[in-house]
């Protein structure tokens, strides 16, 4: 996991944001990570999405101290990471909960009580959809279609799956985050996945761009 | 009804619990379709997938080896997969993405070999945990296994595959968004000409967009022959496909299905498929592909799973996801939720899409809720013409991408086939199934 890092890292060195003295946010082994994603793409901006599930990952939504960091690693201004952030709905620029609780009511869940398990969900969190409840636990949001209509009406929590739900099956889902019984399934919000990619760019790009602000062909050195 | 014997494509695997896993992909045939093809020249590949007609996977229904012919020659090439499924109903990368990773990154490198890429990119929608951990887990396999990375399987051919995780946004599946997506930016989709990234792409180079299902099938066809392929189905719908059925049917879920030889009647009510509607009750409406696509009604159900004959009768197979409506569903709040959603999920560059869609969810809302009146009915419709005039099939296009021609779809089909359950929602002040 190591090598790839120092090396996509040093080319960012001189980037602006970094000239304007920003606060490292990231501590080292998350800087090391970041490092690596942004070595994966021929051009740094590429690692943008990556780099904010990244940070999620750590702070369970995207702080302004690391959008400013992640615009200094891939070379941009913190306002248009910013911008890019805002359109994508996964990327939460606010405070969310620990859990982040997605009912679906598109059309499949439509069809098979997604509105009433909604309606519920709001009922037994105490919240509408887009609050977060007041010890911070659970946030409600009210989600299009997640690509699981074989099991309609379905739920997802921090990207994990859940469904058919019956509003009693919501209950026991809940209580059973509450009390911690799911933390090996359902990782806190803003970890996507617990796979890392364990090899960097092993091919070497030959013919890739290596045009400025372009990461040039890392060769073909294995990681070890 | 028919349950054809055409063999199991892309879903062979899906019976094992460690479908997922490369010992479980090595033990039953896995890699064989890329080691053959290395064995072959880019060419040959690629004519054995023309020779297959395999037509694209992801909603257009393009032909695949076209795609791939249309690259220049060029320095650098790239390769992208298309995971971002997130048309309303579909579900069926979802499967792929989870059961059979090894097998859509098989396919990927073969599609990378044929047409010379560089490095490819499999683009999976963020909601997909599960699915972006398997895959990631598969690539980490595969590359330790030599088929990904430097000199794949000894050939002399070096590909690197990335996995990139999406952030949700359903434009992104539109592939010129998609390309923008992958370039960290806001998923607008890109003005054409050119129509296709095969002239302008990521980082504006030739570029290759191929759905998951799509390039799932290619280890088969390589490994068994493109005309094997092309036996299966009729005309130019050839193969066996992935259709994602859903809403009131008994059993929803993803089948692999021989087109043509199939039609929605057996799909919905085959007891290994859909096994019928809900007790009680009778299809009234079904969507045959995804929510852009127009309604079809119970007249229609015996219409086989062809691109060619849906597209005639004025819809389309698109991303192979049928939605059941039975007798208890009401038509108006289905099309106003599908309205919504394309409300959301316009990326606001194009004025009609963005105006557009956000003015039909308001009526249509009000109509559903007992605050309609009469002209409502001629105001949606003059909308949608404004969005795309004429509402025809296949729709005229005033946007840059065809999200917002996608938008009248679910409302010119209520008025079509439903136009009594609106006047009934108006004069009597409400949804009568509410």
């Amino acid at each position: 996991m190591e090598q790839a890092a120092g090396r996509a890292g040093a080319s960012a060195a001189g980037s602006s944001a970094s000239a304007a003295g920003s606060a490292k946010h990231f501590d080292a082994a998350t800087r090391r990570k970041a490092e690596d994603l942004v070595s994966l793409y021929p051009e740094r901006r590429s690692a943008l999405v990556p780099l904010c599930h990244l940070a999620q990952s750590v702070d369970g939504w995207l702080c302004p101290d690391a959008i400013r960091e992640i615009a200094d690693l891939v070379g941009i201004s913190p306002a248009e990471v910013l911008g890019t952030a805002t359109f994508y709905d996964l990327l939460h620029t606010e405070p969310v909960g620990r859990h982040v609780v997605s009912v679906c009511t598109n059309v499949a869940c439509l069809l098979r009580g997604g509105e009433d398990l909604l309606a519920h969900a709001k009922t037994s969190l105490g919240v509408n959809a887009g609050g977060t409840d007041a010890d911070g636990q659970f946030t409600l949001e009210e989600v299009e279609c997640l690509a699981a209509c074989d099991r309609a009406p379905c739920v997802q929590v921090n990207g994990r799956f859940f469904g058919p739900l019956a509003p009693d099956d919501f209950d026991s889902l809940i209580s059973d985050l509450r009390d911690g019984k799911l933390d090996d399934v359902v990782p806190s919000h803003g970890v996507l996945s617990r796979v890392p990619r364990d090899v960097g760019l092993a091919a070497g790009m030959s013919g890739a761009r290596t045009s400025a602000g372009a990461t040039p062909g890392s060769g073909s050195e294995d990681r070890s | 009804m028919t349950v054809t014997s055409a063999p199991k494509i892309v879903s062979s695997r899906f019976r094992f619990d460690d479908s997922y896993t490369l010992e479980r992909y090595l033990a039953t045939g896995g890699y064989e379709g890329l080691r053959k093809a290395l064995t072959m020249t880019p060419e040959q590949v690629a004519a054995e997938v023309d020779a297959a007609s395999l037509l694209g996977r992801g909603g257009a229904g393009f032909p695949a080896g076209r795609k791939w012919s249309m690259l220049r020659k060029a320095p650098v090439r790239y390769l992208v997969v298309n995971g971002d499924e997130s048309e309303p109903a579909t579900f069926k990368d979802h499967h792929l993405i989870e059961r059979d990773p090894h097998q859509l990154i098989e396919g990927a490198l073969i599609a990378a070999y044929a047409v010379g890429a560089a490095q490819a990119f499999i683009y999976v929608r963020g909601e997909l945990a599960l699915g972006l951990e398997r895959v990631q887990a598969a690539l980490n396999a595969a590359y330790a296994f030599g088929a990904v990375g430097k000199n794949v399987l000894g050939s002399g051919f070096s590909i690197d595959v990335v996995l990139h995780p999406g952030a949700g946004a359903y434009i992104c599946g539109e592939e010129t968004a998609l390309l923008e997506s992958l370039e960290g930016k806001r998923g607008f989709p890109r003005i054409k000409p050119p129509f296709f990234p095969a002239a302008i792409g990521l980082y504006g180079e030739p570029t290759v967009v191929n759905n998951i299902e799509t390039v799932s099938n290619l280890p088969w066809i390589i490994t068994n022959g493109g005309a094997a392929f092309a036996a299966l189905g009729e005309g130019a719908s050839t193969g066996t496909r992935l259709f994602a059925l859903s809403g009131h049917v008994r059993n929803p879920g993803v089948f692999e299905v021989e087109m043509v030889k199939t039609t929605f009647r057996d799909l919905i009510y085959a007891p290994v498929y859909g096994g019928g509607v809900r007790p009680g009750a009778e299809v009234k409406a079904f969507i045959p592909g995804g929510v852009s696509a127009p309604w079809f009604g119970p007249d229609q159900i015996d219409m086989p799973l062809s691109q060619e004959e849906v597209g005639k009768a004025g819809s389309m197979l698109g991303s192979g996801s049928v939605v059941v409506m039975s007798d208890q569903a009401c038509a108006v709040r289905t099309a106003w939720r599908i309205t919504k959603f394309f409300y959301r999920e316009s990326c606001g560059q194009c004025t009609p899409c963005r105006e557009g869609s956000g003015w039909l969810e308001k009526i249509m809302h009000r109509i559903e809720v007992g605050a309609g009146r009469m002209e409502d009915l001629d105001l949606l419709m003059d909308v949608c013409d404004n969005i795309s005039p004429g509402v025809t099939w296949p729709p005229a296009q005033t946007t840059i991408c065809v999200l917002g021609p996608s938008i009248p779809s679910s409302i010119a089909s209520v008025v079509r086939m439903f136009s009594d359950e609106l006047l009934v929602h108006v004069k009597e002040g409400g949804c009568p199934y509410a």
